[in-house]
């Protein structure tokens, strides 16, 4: 529980940040809020030779709004999320997720950025912002790149963030007016991490569901959106009637891994189950 | 300054400013000159030959004072004992060497320490100790092993450690009995892990000046750490002292003495610098002991009028890979004894299978064998309930002891004090409103909501305890208790007490119980333990019983100080001590209330000597030790509303009322606050915790973020009631209430989850109650198609 020996530096900007990367080769880690990072140091399963802290890099800090957007701060912690006025009117879906994370700690200390370049299986906001249709900024020696979120998940633990890169702003489109929204989830006992973590975004128009999008988490080795339950949705009445039918297809192929607290075959079973209740909530938002 | 009643008032804990604030002084914080720092070096396996351990690399690493193994310690540090040899069970106590010598048993089995400059660097050296291990077949679950050819111990066949057995009356004929049915379940109480907030850890410090050794350590019984650690370091036992500063909590996981305890004290002396030892989480999951692990085959005989008539249990209880200090009396007479719980049961036949396995030790976890027995005997009382068409709550009115049969004996032999359980279970379900709670469960299940109603009544047998019984029973050393009631010069009062608390608050109960005797300001009284050198003897803080034995002596020593005190207050007033009143802190002459002195006053006097009777000594000070004669019997009857989603199998409590008869009280606040407690641990073991094992023996539940503690947010406002039946067996009528809440919330919410499946035909889902496994139990039910 105490990490081998490493070398701590402080970056100022992202630039500065990027070229230490570039010093230290595969040697260096960056440091966000450290609640992945650390827990998995203390247990020497990562031993980095040295840490750039990206704390004091004010680039990365804030939520602003930029158009139809609203573009968030690497280093913005999960609680300024759930509280972010700004997030809580144009994106509630991602203070919804955020205020979900983990405890008070977590949340105090965790960031978006690091979460999503950290990319835990477990994790809660890969659902939200694959519903989202989120855009990553990243920047690395030859300069700024996006990558749109639906090719940001690559494996377990595994991004397409490049090792020489920082993620710096997340681009989130705002959701539009009277589009229902909800984050639920099942959480691990233990950890607070999500055994399984549905998001939803639906659109309804006089009663008929012009388009949801659907994504998981927590299932398997990363998370998706569920492009079969989307597909079986759109046009149907909005209802429990079709949310289950449609729900039913959550489970379709859906890769999944036993985890002691839950089997693949109960987790199979509560992505239908959680669909339906998310998309339920959802609807519900939407009359509000 | 008028005194008020302190006794059974709601005084906040004066122990909290400290542990909130962070001022507290935990063994961890002790810092010596010259301290160095030792890790140990535990094994990956869980059973492996050793075959050769190289430390020339470790020993040259940066910081590194020493690297010992277990050869290196042959001769100066022995086998650590056990200190419960039950009699009668074939008992079998393998030697427990400090370091691994030729095997290791379980991962975490330490093998080599290491000790350095700084804690970092011990931990790099640590890396740097290659072991080269032959690694065995492991035997993980119980009925393998009694039936492996691999074995734990070589001396140890089958891996059995006992065979012990209580019998009283006739079950057979008692199941023969026409009409009677016999009703029968597997249970199995899963393995847990006590968490306590603090790990261990261990400062020792030599002195070779004066030869004398001293031990700071997270232990619940400094005392009796004292007298094992003397006779595995040869060192004679006054010069050896032992400290538990601030200990934060222990749950029984702090009662052992362990391997590192006794190397870092050995080690102190070898390397002539004081040395310390914390343990990391990691470490405090697999090498601190573990608790229950149980598995029973039950049958309980009931006549058609619900009359419980016999139980029989056939239990395996797993020890994990060595004997822990109390650990073999922990499944038999904590267990076997107390099977009757609170009801007439005439015939009543135990018998438990302790088993060796490559997993951690096993021993005494909050309630140590009572919430075992009382589990098994709650849950078949339901399921009796259930077979019989009748309410779980009027089986049980039906077979409790009537309070006008006390002292009464029950089958298992032993002689409860006092009570008056009816009582407290119309108590409680008064409070609960149980007759409407049925109503709204049958309303609620017409609209496909799935509530269920739980119960358990119990009895806690606590306060060991007659030390000439408890010796019967093999344990090594009395159960009685000494205090020391000082009064200073100024009229300031220290009290010393044998008793180790660590997070359960007698600092302020027996201030309180002194202030209320002395009539003094509670402020004016200060609670001290946990050093062998400032008392007399200590039996330590478990099994419930620091308030009713500690408390009782701390309330004689307190009498003898009034004794002495009224003895100089008539000498100097020049009356006889029986014209003296006392009230409120003050001795008055009778009927003239102006001729008095306060008892600083007389302090003062008694310290001063100058006119004292004839022939006192001077000071004023008490001293007392109490052996009880008899345990104390808490009891009580908890009752919780849980509700089941049908869809998901997950479990929520909507509603948890406890009335809990601990007798006279002291602190409400305080016992409300062991009670939330021990309802806290107690629902976590039905809802949540598991430790788990894999077949080659790695703990699966290794970390904090496997193993499920529970959180505050995940309770509902606990209603808390008491009846108060004062016991006879100490003068304050005091009964312990460290333990009735774990002991009572398992099954009372195992019975909930099971009432609430009822619809489904589901009889009985082991623990704990996980998600899934409900919604397999609906499934797989009769009824589940409804899901
Ligand atoms: C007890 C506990 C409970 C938790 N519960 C939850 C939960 O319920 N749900 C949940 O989603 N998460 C949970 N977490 C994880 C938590 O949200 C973490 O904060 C988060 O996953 C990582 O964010 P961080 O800022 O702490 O990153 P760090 O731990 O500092 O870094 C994580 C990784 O990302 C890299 N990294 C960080 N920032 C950047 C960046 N800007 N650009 C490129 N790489 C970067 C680091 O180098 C590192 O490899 C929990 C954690 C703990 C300790």
């Amino acid at each position: 529980m105490i990490p081998a020996t490493f070398e701590y530096v402080r970056a100022k900007s992202v630039r500065e940040a990027v070229s230490l990367l570039q010093q230290h080769g595969g040697r260096a880690k960056l440091l966000a809020g450290g609640h992945s990072l650390l827990p998995l140091m203390k247990l020497r399963l990562s031993q980095p030779e040295v840490l750039i802290d990206l704390g004091p890099v004010e680039e990365l800090r804030g939520v602003r709004e930029e158009g139809s957007s609203v573009v968030i701060g690497a280093m913005t912690t999960h609680d300024e999320l759930a509280s972010s006025p700004l997030v809580r009117e144009r994106v509630p879906l991602l203070a919804e997720c955020a205020a979900q994370i983990g405890d008070v700690q977590v949340r105090n200390r965790g960031t978006l950025g690091g979460s999503l370049a950290h990319a835990d299986p477990a994790a809660d906001y890969p659902a939200a912002v694959l519903v989202l249709d989120a855009q990553m900024e990243c920047e690395g020696p030859a300069g700024a790149r996006t990558v749109p979120v639906s090719q940001w998940f690559v494996d377990m633990l595994t991004t397409a963030l490049r090792p020489d890169e920082v993620l710096c702003r997340v681009r989130v489109p705002a959701q539009t007016r009277g589009q229902g929204w909800s984050y639920t989830k099942l959480p691990h006992p233990a950890s607070g991490y999500s055994l399984l973590g549905v998001a939803c975004l639906l659109s309804v128009d006089g009663g008929t569901v012009r388009e949801a999008r659907v994504a998981i988490t927590g299932v398997g080795p990363k998370a998706l959106r569920l492009p079969k339950v989307e597909q079986a949705l759109a046009g149907k009445p909005a209802d429990e009637a079709s949310f289950a039918e449609a729900a039913k297809l959550a489970s379709d192929g859906l890769d999944a891994t036993d985890d002691l607290y839950a089997s693949a075959e109960y987790k199979r079973h509560l992505a239908a189950v959680y669909t339906k209740r998310g998309l339920l909530r959802a609807l519900e938002r939407v009359r509000q | 300054m008028a005194v008020t009643q302190v006794f059974g008032a709601r005084v906040r804990r004066r122990e909290d400013p400290r542990l909130i604030r962070g001022t507290a002084t935990y063994t961890d914080d002790l810092t010596l000159h010259g301290l160095c720092h030792a890790v140990f070096v535990r094994s990956p396996h869980a059973h492996a030959r050793i075959r050769r351990i190289d430390t020339s690399r470790a020993k040259s690493a940066p910081g590194v004072v020493a690297v010992l193994t277990g050869a290196d310690l042959e001769g100066k540090v022995n086998s650590i004992p056990c200190g419960w040899q039950v009699p009668n069970c074939d008992l079998k106590t393998p030697p427990h060497p400090p370091l691994a010598r030729d095997k290791v048993r379980y991962v975490g089995d330490a093998v080599a320490v290491v000790v350095a400059e700084s804690r970092a660097q011990a931990h790099d050296a640590a890396a740097a100790v290659e072991v080269d291990y032959e690694v065995l077949p492991a035997v993980v679950d119980m009925e393998a092993a009694l039936r492996s050819a691999t074995l734990v111990h070589d001396d140890v066949p089958q891996n059995r450690v006992l065979l012990w057995s209580v019998k009283g009356g006739d079950f057979e004929a008692a199941a023969r009995e026409p009409g009677v049915r016999v009703v029968r379940q597997r249970l199995v109480n899963q393995r847990l892990i006590p968490n306590a907030m603090e790990p261990r850890a261990a400062v020792a410090h030599y002195n070779p000046g004066s030869g004398e050794l001293t031990l700071w350590v997270t232990s619940q019984n400094p005392h009796i750490a004292r007298v094992i650690l003397s006779g595995v370091l040869g060192l004679p036992e006054h010069k050896l002292r032992v400290i538990a500063p601030e200990v934060g909590g222990g749950f029984g996981s702090k009662i052992p003495v362990y391997p590192e305890e006794a190397v870092v004290s050995h080690l102190a002396v070898r390397l002539g610098r004081p040395v310390k030892w914390v343990e990391s989480r990691r470490e405090n999951y697999l090498g601190t002991i573990h608790g229950r692990d149980h598995v029973t085959d039950a049958e309980m005989a009931v006549r058609p009028d619900g009359t419980v008539t016999g139980l029989r249990v056939r239990t395996l209880a797993n020890f994990g890979a060595y004997l822990s200090t109390a650990a073999p009396a922990i499944p038999t007479i904590l267990y076997g004894l107390v099977l009757s719980g609170p009801y007439r049961i005439p015939n009543i036949d135990c018998e438990v299978t302790g088993v060796f396995t490559n997993t951690t030790p096993t021993d005494a976890y909050r309630g140590a064998g009572r919430p075992e027995a009382t589990y098994v005997l709650e849950r078949m009382m339901d399921l009796a309930a259930r077979e019989l068409g009748l309410d779980p709550a009027e089986i049980r009115r039906r077979n409790l002891i009537p309070k006008d049969q006390f002292p009464y004996t029950v089958a298992t032999g032993i002689t409860y004090d006092s009570g008056d359980y009816a009582r407290a279970l119309d108590r409680a379900l008064e409070l609960f409103d149980y007759r409407r709670a049925r109503a709204d469960q049958e309303a609620a299940r017409r609209q496909g909501r799935y509530l269920g109603i739980g119960l358990s009544t119990y009895v806690e047998i606590c306060g060991a305890g007659p030390s000439k019984v408890v010796g019967s029973t093999g344990f090594s050393g009395g159960l009685w208790e000494s205090a020391v009631v000082r009064f200073s010069p100024t009229g300031k009062v220290t009290v010393f007490t044998g008793t180790s608390p660590h997070g359960q608050g007698e600092e302020t109960t027996f201030a309180q119980i002194v202030a209320q005797e002395l009539g003094v300001p509670l402020d004016d009284v200060e609670v001290l333990h946990g050093d062998t050198d400032s008392i007399l003897m200590g039996w330590g803080t478990y099994g419930s019983r620091t308030t009713p034995v500690g408390g009782t002596a701390v309330y004689l020593a307190a009498q003898k100080v009034k004794e002495k005190a009224a003895r100089i207050a008539a000498h100097q007033l020049e009356v006889s001590a029986d014209d003296l009143v006392f009230e409120n802190g003050r001795f008055h002459v009778r009927g003239a209330p102006d001729r008095g002195m306060t008892i600083q006053e007389v302090s003062l006097q008694a310290y001063l000597a100058w006119n004292l009777p004839e022939g006192m000594e001077p000071g004023l000070e008490g001293q007392a030790n109490w052996d009880p004669s008899n345990f104390v019997f808490p009891f009580g009857t908890h009752v919780c509303l849980v509700e089941v989603d049908p869809e998901t199998g997950q479990v929520r409590i909507l509603r948890y009322v406890a009335v809990d008869d601990c007798g006279r009280v002291i602190n409400p606040l305080i016992v409300d606050g062991q009670v939330h407690g021990g309802i806290v641990q107690g629902v976590a073991q039905a809802l949540w915790e598991f430790a788990q094992y894999d077949q080659a023996g790695n703990l699966l539940t290794g970390t904090m973020s496997d193993y499920a503690v529970p959180k505050a947010a995940w309770f509902p406002k606990f209603e808390c009631d008491r009846t108060e039946t004062p016991t006879p067996v100490n003068p304050l009528g005091v009964k312990g209430v460290g333990e009735t809440g774990t002991i009572a919330a398992t099954p009372c919410v195992v019975n909930a989850v099971m009432d609430a499946l009822s619809p489904f035909g589901v009889r009985h889902v082991d623990m704990p109650l996980l998600p899934e496994r409900v919604w397999r139990a609906i499934r797989q039910s009769k009824g589940g198609s409804a899901a």
